[in-house]
């Protein structure tokens, strides 16, 4: 080699674990803002809908009042996706050169087909409801909302790739695309679309709970239209729930087959079992690898069932899975200077233990939580009831947070769980694709990878309170601040723009 | 033709696009200080852009996520070669586009002098940013034969490249200045014209001399064509704009940014981005471009998504044709 990059070799390690630690950050960040958009975005539209069918001016307010926070958040949610869109290349040029034969095109189909329409329709309905005819304007809410789960559906087909990957073979090193539909109808994507838009509503329904319950509790007007928003939110959050069960147990059953380590480290399964109890919760250190300071309350067979559909196959533990791995994929790490440290040592095929098993079950905890809260509150208000504690508000404001985390802890375990590979290896499918993530970083220096890990770190936290700032001003604002009481009577021609920056 | 020139000159239409939209939302930005008295003024400027910026940007979205689909290893070289500055440009356009949404939030002066001071800066790191990037692709980087960066981490900030970035910045000034007087009535439009015509050809002038450097330096005869399309297009501008012409002074600048990415993407071709080092590790279209099925696959999708977005982009000018002035700007309410 000619020359490489002017680094020290043990420093290359830091700039992987700095570069994963910059795109865990922004990308658990931005996933923030993005479920709360496209659920939000949906539930906008649909109220739009209502006020345009009945003409019933509740409809029409409580369009304003959401339809004023989803673009306080989808600001956010834009700035923070740009990021995404470069960081590939710039942080990960390695992979980014491995996979883009296959991984650019559903990320530029993303661009050309869902966030044009989001974009230019988002504008037209911030700006158009005096400029276009009633139905055109619902049209462009329902054109940027859909657009929002388009967006999701390419963006969740190229990450499913990376889980599991088809539709393509080997050439010169590289995996080259052969079959488009292959990667599109992935069914690993098939699977995560459904379970991750699912939990897209659930922070929406949680979000209209929370605040429509502070309203309703401190009763200072517009108790149709917090009512409403109420009831809407609750039964969004129990269904979302119910679909993100179903949802979830289709794509446990995947991963099983697809990520074998994956699901045993997210039960932190040492040894094969046959039956396999479902580990509800364990007291003591789940990453040593023998299990035996682990104290665990299971239930007998249920992780058979989540695997198999019965109550007796096999599950392999990490231990057994450790060995096949090895034989399949190699034990050491080629030696190459650009992997640092790594070059030439054992890879370490198990993923962080307590992340994996703590991250699955917060993410169904938090998730159930979140259902629980719904059913509480469709009781709670039941037949025009409003209960009078103010511990009602306090839970469900509070219970805005829990559809949030669940969502955050899915993806920080589905990630962490694929570790140390960045594309898995598809062990039915596709020969010879696959990456670690030690060699898919680029050659980079310390300094910069560190800049770019501090300045957006600060950036996205100083935005994150600006935001939960603005936030709760037009919450306690209520309708009245995003409504204007219009001095002239409507019909009477105007100037002045309905809406202006 | 071969797929992989056609996806060349889809990345460079792509990149016309968003110079073309986004540079008037840049010169707007820029030149909020310059051409607002008051608050009413400065939310006219804003306004004129306000239903179209986010729509615009997602141009440079979609060029950089074409590229990675089309050649992956142009997209690797160049971003990550780039880290630095490119940083910096994502630092900017995240403040400016948070402070189009915040500004008008919360009724209180410093609240939106903060949010002007990022509108204004992000504005100007994003136009001077591109133009730098832009710059380094044409010029080159020092490149190894994998494609990898050798030696500083401001690589990319050189003479030549640091030209492009004052070259795109002048251009959106001009454009910008140029926009306003189209899509804003009373004061503001007359000092945006008076501003555009006295001083837009010392700020074109940047841009004139980076073609002219690209072209001495790797041009051929049609891409030296295409800066005399500019020059003309260019004069042409001032001309109209002198005689009251807003609408036509705006297209012949839609000519000038589109003939200077001819300029500048025909003379980088049949290279995507050289290597100063050596020629023979230059990244070239032939070695980056992804195999002729994903870009089939890809040609597709830009075949009917492009003539789509076109379309629905169009239409939402249609609905904002009007020109605002200070007699539109509804009174402020917040919360």
């Amino acid at each position: 080699m000619a020359a490489g990059p002017s680094v020290p070799e043990a420093e290359l390690v830091d700039v992987l674990d700095l570069a994963r630690w910059q795109f865990g950050i922004t990308t658990v960040y931005h996933f923030l803002m993005v479920p709360l958009t496209i659920g939000l975005s949906v539930l906008v539209a649909g109220m739009q809908t209502a006020w345009v069918r009945t003409g019933d001016e509740k409809y029409l307010r409580m369009t304003k009042f959401w339809g004023k926070l989803l673009l306080i958040n989808f600001a956010m949610g834009v700035v923070t996706g740009i990021v995404q869109e470069f960081q590939f290349g710039m942080s990960w040029s390695e992979y980014s050169r491995f996979v883009g034969d296959v991984f650019g095109a559903p990320l530029a189909m993303e661009g050309l087909v869902a966030f044009f329409v989001e974009s230019t329709f988002l504008g037209l309905w911030i700006f158009g409801w005096d400029r276009l005819p009633k139905r055109v304007h619902l049209a462009c809410a329902w054109a940027f909302s859909l657009a929002t789960i388009a967006s999701a559906y390419f963006i969740l087909a190229a990450n499913s790739w990376m889980q599991h990957p088809v539709g393509v073979v080997m050439d010169e090193g590289r995996p080259r695309l052969t079959s488009i539909w292959a990667v599109l109808g992935n069914n690993t994507a098939l699977a995560a679309v459904p379970h991750t838009v699912a939990g897209c509503f659930a922070v929406a329904g949680a979000f209209l709970v929370g605040i429509a319950a502070w309203h309703l509790w401190r009763d200072r007007g517009d108790q149709p239209v917090w009512r409403a928003s109420i009831r809407l939110g609750s039964w969004v959050g129990v269904v979302s729930f119910a679909a993100l069960a179903v949802t979830g147990d289709m794509q446990a059953k995947l991963m099983f087959e697809q990520q074998p380590m994956k699901m045993a480290a997210a039960e932190a399964l040492c040894h094969t079992e046959q039956p396999a109890s479902f580990s509800v919760f364990a007291i003591g250190d789940v990453s040593r690898p023998d299990c035996e300071s682990v104290k665990s309350i299971t239930v007998p067979a249920l992780l058979s069932f989540l695997a198999h559909n019965d109550f007796d196959t096999e599950v392999r533990g990490v231990n057994d899975l450790v060995v096949e791995y090895q034989a399949k994929y190699g034990t050491n790490y080629p030696v190459d200077e650009r992997l640092g440290e790594l070059s030439g040592k054992p890879i370490d095929y198990v993923p962080v233990l307590p992340v994996t098993y703590w991250g699955f079950r917060l993410m169904i905890g938090f998730g159930a939580v979140s259902a629980f809260i719904g059913l509480a509150v469709l009781w709670l208000t039941r037949k025009g009831r409003l209960p009078r504690t103010k511990w009602f508000p306090r839970l469900a404001l509070a219970g805005i947070a829990t559809p949030f985390i669940g969502n955050s802890m899915g993806w920080i375990f589905t990630e962490m769980g694929r570790q140390p590979f960045v594309v898995v290896p598809n062990p039915s499918g596709v020969d010879g694709v696959w990456m670690f993530t030690a060699r898919a970083v680029s050659g980079l220096t310390v300094g910069e990878v560190l800049t770019s890990l501090i300045a957006l770190t600060l950036v996205y936290a100083a935005l994150a309170a600006v935001e939960v700032f603005l936030i709760a001003r037009y919450v306690r604002a209520g309708v009245a601040g995003v409504m204007p009481d219009k001095p002239d009577k409507p019909d009477e021609p105007s100037d002045t723009l309905a809406f202006a920056y | 033709m071969d797929l992989a020139v056609v996806w060349f000159c889809v990345i460079a239409v792509l990149w016309l696009g968003y110079l073309f939209l986004e540079g008037f939302d840049f010169g707007v930005g820029m030149l909020l200080p310059v051409l607002a008295k008051d608050n009413t003024e400065r939310r006219v400027m804003i306004n004129t852009i306000g239903p179209v910026w986010d729509g615009n940007e997602v141009w440079v979205i979609v060029a950089i996520g074409a590229t990675f689909a089309a050649f992956p290893g142009w997209y690797a070289s160049l971003l990550s070669a780039a880290f630095l500055p490119l940083l910096v440009v994502l630092l900017g356009l995240i403040g400016r586009g948070v402070a189009f949404e915040y500004r008008g939030k919360v009724d209180t002066d410093r609240w939106r002098r903060g949010w002007d001071r990022m509108i204004i800066t992000g504005s100007w790191i994003a136009a001077l940013g591109f133009g730098l990037i832009i710059a380094t692709t044409v010029f080159g980087l020092p490149l190894d034969q994998n494609g990898n960066r050798v030696g500083s981490v401001l690589a990319a900030v050189r003479p030549e490249t640091v030209l492009g970035a004052v070259a795109l910045a002048g251009f959106s000034l001009v454009h910008g200045a140029v926009f306003l007087s189209l899509k804003t009535d009373g004061e503001i439009r007359l000092r945006a014209r008076r501003l555009a015509t006295r001083f837009g050809p010392f700020a074109l002038l940047p841009l004139g001399a980076l073609l002219v450097w690209v072209q001495v330096d790797s041009g051929s005869v049609w891409t030296w064509l295409a800066v005399a399309a500019v020059v003309v297009a260019a004069a042409s501008a001032f001309e109209r704009l002198e005689k009251g012409r807003e609408g036509q002074a705006f297209a012949a600048l839609g000519v000038v940014i589109a003939a200077s990415v001819v300029g500048l993407f025909g003379a980088l071709y049949p290279n995507v981005l050289p290597s100063t080092l050596d020629p023979a590790f230059s990244l070239t279209v032939a070695q980056t471009a992804s195999s002729p099925y994903t870009l089939t696959v890809m040609s597709w999708v830009a075949l009917f998504g492009t003539p789509a977005v076109l379309v629905y982009q169009g239409w939402t000018y249609w609905v904002f044709r009007k020109r605002v002035s200070a007699a539109h700007i509804p009174p402020v309410h917040v919360p």
